[in-house]
Formats: structure tokens, sequence, C-alpha cells
């Protein structure tokens, strides 16, 4: 039964995955398409590539950062929030409007205020993710079942044991969403922003590969990694979802 | 008079659900709150817990008022009321962060074995079934050694047989660590096999509408004719035929 099911999980995407390769293949072959390169030339671009090694810990360095510090300040921001109803109250409507702006019109302001720098990005890291996390962690609170706070006064607790021993085990699984839905986002903003604010990172590699010289395998390598990078990111928060003391909300 | 409750009124807005409520309990008594659904009995056990507030009335536990819930009388919710994020031995060790360690482990080790959960102290509740969490709850409230015990519908999600076995279970436990117990039930039989008195409630807004003493000891035969004359008592106070 189980090894029924990594086959389905694991030899099926690779099937399909391996199925595309070739038809990508046969595709550039059949049309004799000068611009679009085949897989082949593909990994054979990146391969010449210098400073892909940068690249890649350059992006991973901003996401950390801006991403990082999106989680240690959204986490127990979304928990305040939850808490205090009047402070989520107060703070609501400013949410609500500041959410649906696209993290990249504030791109040009980044500019103005950090240059061209790394604090650019990392601040559009930063603005993408936080409000995925508030949000995620603050509507957790407000759903964690009456009767485990009821339960924790009834032992004693003091307000901030309350928040330490019930509440925030009781939103963490909702938070892990909020995480991974956050770093979604975070991802897909991090390309844009390589793109205009600096000259480093996988963004800046797929723009500058079209500028320098319509070099369309890097432009593809580089979206390639960037969504391998995402995947290998994404199972690891995922991973996190396995652990003891949040399985209870995923599983069964 | 282990638990006095004097003249207790609730009103949630412009609804009156409970009405001049007297009863008295005492220490190490069984005591079942009985009503049909709605009659405000739970609201009167969260009242006594001092969760809410009333409008009206005090209640007082040894001579003190009750103003807030306090970890002397711990509240038993159906099964669900255990920390889905903690391990048995962790959710009965929740309410010991007073106690020193040797004494938290020794506590632990009592109540796992006093509910039946030896061989599951590192198991989580999703790994339990619904008579073991059930039980759980019930180590977790005695583990802080409260002297009364609040337990609001406590088997109502069980399955019949289960059930009936938890009874067996609480009576024993009862028997040997001598809490004072309010029950709530709207089971008639649960009541009857459980108390050492009925407590009748009316339908909202509830009532004292009669105490039954239910003067069988235990372990009660099911099939005896006091117990079925008792049960059949409570079943006209409450208006009903006992026939399906």
């Amino acid at each position: 039964m189980s090894e029924h099911r990594n086959v389905e999980r694991v030899v099926l995407p690779l099937v399909v995955g391996g199925l595309l390769l070739f038809l990508w293949h046969v595709a550039v072959k059949v049309s004799g398409t000068t611009i679009f390169p085949s897989p082949l030339a593909v990994t054979k671009g990146i391969r010449q590539l210098p400073h892909l090694g940068a690249y890649v810990a350059d992006s991973l360095l901003r996401v950390g950062f801006g991403y990082g510090l999106a989680v240690l300040l959204g986490v127990p921001a979304g928990l305040a929030l939850g808490w205090w109803s009047a402070l989520a109250r107060a703070a609501n409507p400013l949410m609500q409007m500041l959410r649906p702006i696209s993290p990249l019109a504030w791109m040009p302001l980044a500019v103005i205020w950090f240059g061209v720098s790394n604090v650019a990005p990392i601040f559009l890291i930063f603005l993408a993710s936080f409000f995925p996390v508030v949000l995620a962690t603050m509507n957790g609170v407000r759903n964690v079942p009456p009767m485990y706070m009821q339960a924790g006064r009834n032992f004693g607790l003091s307000t901030a044991a309350l928040i330490r021993r019930v509440i925030f085990p009781a939103v963490l699984p909702r938070v892990l969403v909020g995480l991974r839905i956050a770093f979604g986002v975070a991802w897909l903003v991090l390309v844009a922003a390589e793109m205009i604010a600096v000259d480093s990172g996988l963004g800046y590699m797929i723009i500058d590969a079209r500028n320098a010289g319509k070099r369309y395998d890097l432009v593809i390598g580089g979206m390639l990694i960037i969504g391998v990078i995402g995947l290998l990111l994404d199972t690891m928060i995922r991973l996190l979802e396995r652990l003891k003391f949040v399985r209870w909300a995923f599983h069964e | 008079m282990k638990v006095e409750i004097r003249n207790i009124g609730m009103a949630f807005g412009s609804v009156r659900v409970l009405e001049n409520i007297e009863l008295g309990v005492n220490a190490g008594e069984f005591v079942c709150l009985l009503g049909p659904s709605g009659c405000g009995k739970s609201t009167l056990l969260n009242i006594v817990g001092g969760f809410i507030p009333p409008t009206e009335g005090t209640v007082t536990i040894d001579g003190e008022p009750v103003t807030g819930p306090d970890p002397r009388r711990i509240f038993v919710f159906q099964e669900r009321g255990v920390f889905p994020w903690l391990t048995v031995e962790q959710n009965i060790g929740f309410g010991l962060f007073k106690q020193s360690d040797a004494e938290k482990r020794e506590r632990i080790a009592h109540y796992v074995q006093l509910v039946g959960l030896r061989g599951f102290e590192k198991s989580y509740p999703r790994e339990l079934s619904g008579g073991m969490k059930q039980r759980l709850e019930v180590a977790r409230a005695l583990a802080v050694n409260p002297d009364v015990l609040y337990l609001d519908e406590p088997f109502g999600a069980l399955d019949s047989i289960t059930r009936l076995q938890m009874r067996r279970e609480l009576l024993r436990i009862w028997h040997a660590e001598r809490k004072t117990i309010l029950f709530v039930t709207h089971d008639i039989e649960e009541s009857v096999q459980l108390a050492d008195r009925v407590v009748v409630l009316s339908a909202r807004p509830g009532r004292v509408q009669s105490i039954v003493n239910i003067d069988i000891p235990h372990p009660r035969d099911l099939s005896d004719p006091r117990y079925i004359a008792l049960r059949d008592e409570i079943f006209g106070e409450i208006g009903l035929a006992h026939q399906v």
C-alpha cells in the first residue's frame, strides 16, 4: 500500500516532467526555432554561467532577511491583534487598505529610500510576506476554541502564561499555513524586485540575460532554477507540519 | 455545605435563563443537574465554576464567594477539552507548574495509572479513542488535587457502551478520591446511575423543579426495583412517559 503511494508521489511526477522535457525538445527541433532554446541548450548555458552560485546565494539571502523579519515581527503582531480585539478594530481598516497594494507598487519608493542596494528588495519581500503572516496568526488566535482558554484559566494561568502555553501552541498550525503562503509571495516578489533594484540574484540574471544579448537559454534556465528552489523551500516548510506538536491539525 | 448556590438568576439580554436557583452541595457529594436542552444547566455550572458572573445571587464555596475560576475547582468538558498539542503526560502535568519536577512526575504517574492510560504516556490525543481522551481530561483535572469537579455532559460525545464504562470508571475514581462532583447531564438514566442527588431543572427559565435522593448504594443494579422506581419518578417529573 505505502509502496503504491510512493510510486504515485515520486514516480508519476517524474514521468510527467520527463515527458514535458521530451515534448519541449521535440517541439524545438520540429519547429526549427533559433530563438527558443532546447532543454540541452538551457543546461549548457547554465553550466557556463560563472556567477550562478553567487546569484542563488544573493537571492536566498534577500528572501532570508525580508521573510525572516516578516515572521519575527508578524507572529507577535498577529498574536497581539488577535488577543486585543480593540487593537484589531483600530488596525484593521489600515491593514485591509495596504494589503491589496502589490508590494511591487512600493518599488519606486524603495529605490528612493534605499537606493540600489540589498535593502530595497529586502524591504519589498518584508512587505509582501508580513501581511499574510499577521493575518494568519490573528485569525488563528480568534479561532482558538474557547474551552482551551477556559481550561487554561481554570488551572490558574496568568495572561502571559495563557498566551505562551495555550494560545501560541493552539495557533501554531495556522501560523505554519500562513508561513507557507507568505513564503510563496516572498519568492514571487523577489524575482521582480531583483529586476529593478539590484545587480545580482536570480531575477537580475533573467533580465540581464535578455538585455545583454537575448540569451533566452539563460532566461529559461533562471526560471527553472527559481521554480526548483521554490519547490524545495516549500517542501521544507511543509515538513514543519509534520512536527509532533502541530500534526494534530493536519492529519486525521 | 461545600457549595452554596443562593438565589441565582441569569439573563442574557431579555432572555431569562435561570431563576431563583437554591442549592447546597455537601463535601464529597455527587450531584447531577438534570434538565432538557436549553434549560440553563450548563450556564448554571459555568456560573458556579466562576466563568460567568450571574445576574443575581451568589455562589459560595466553603463560605468564600466565587469571583472567578480557581484551580481548586476544575471544570471538565467533553473530550475536546484536552490539549491536542500535548502528550498524555504533558496534558496531565499541565496544571502542575507550581510543583517540583519530582512531585510532578509522581502525580503524573499516579493519575496515568488511576485512569488506565499506562503505556500511552507519550501518545498524543489524536492517537486515543474518545473514552481515553475523556479519561485523560479527568486525570488532568484530578492531578491538581481540586476539591470540586464540575463535569459538563462529559460523556455526551461517546457511544453508549463507552459511556456505561466511563460512568463506572468515574464512580471508581470518585470513591478513590472523594471529590465533590457537580455533573450536568440531560440523560435521566445517567443521573440515576451516578448521583447521590438529582436536581431536576425545569425548561427555560430553569428553576429547581425537584430534588430526588438516590438512596441506592453503589454498585447499582440497573434492574433493581428501587432504581426503576426512582428513574420513573424523574421521568414523571420531566413530564415524559417512559415508553418509546
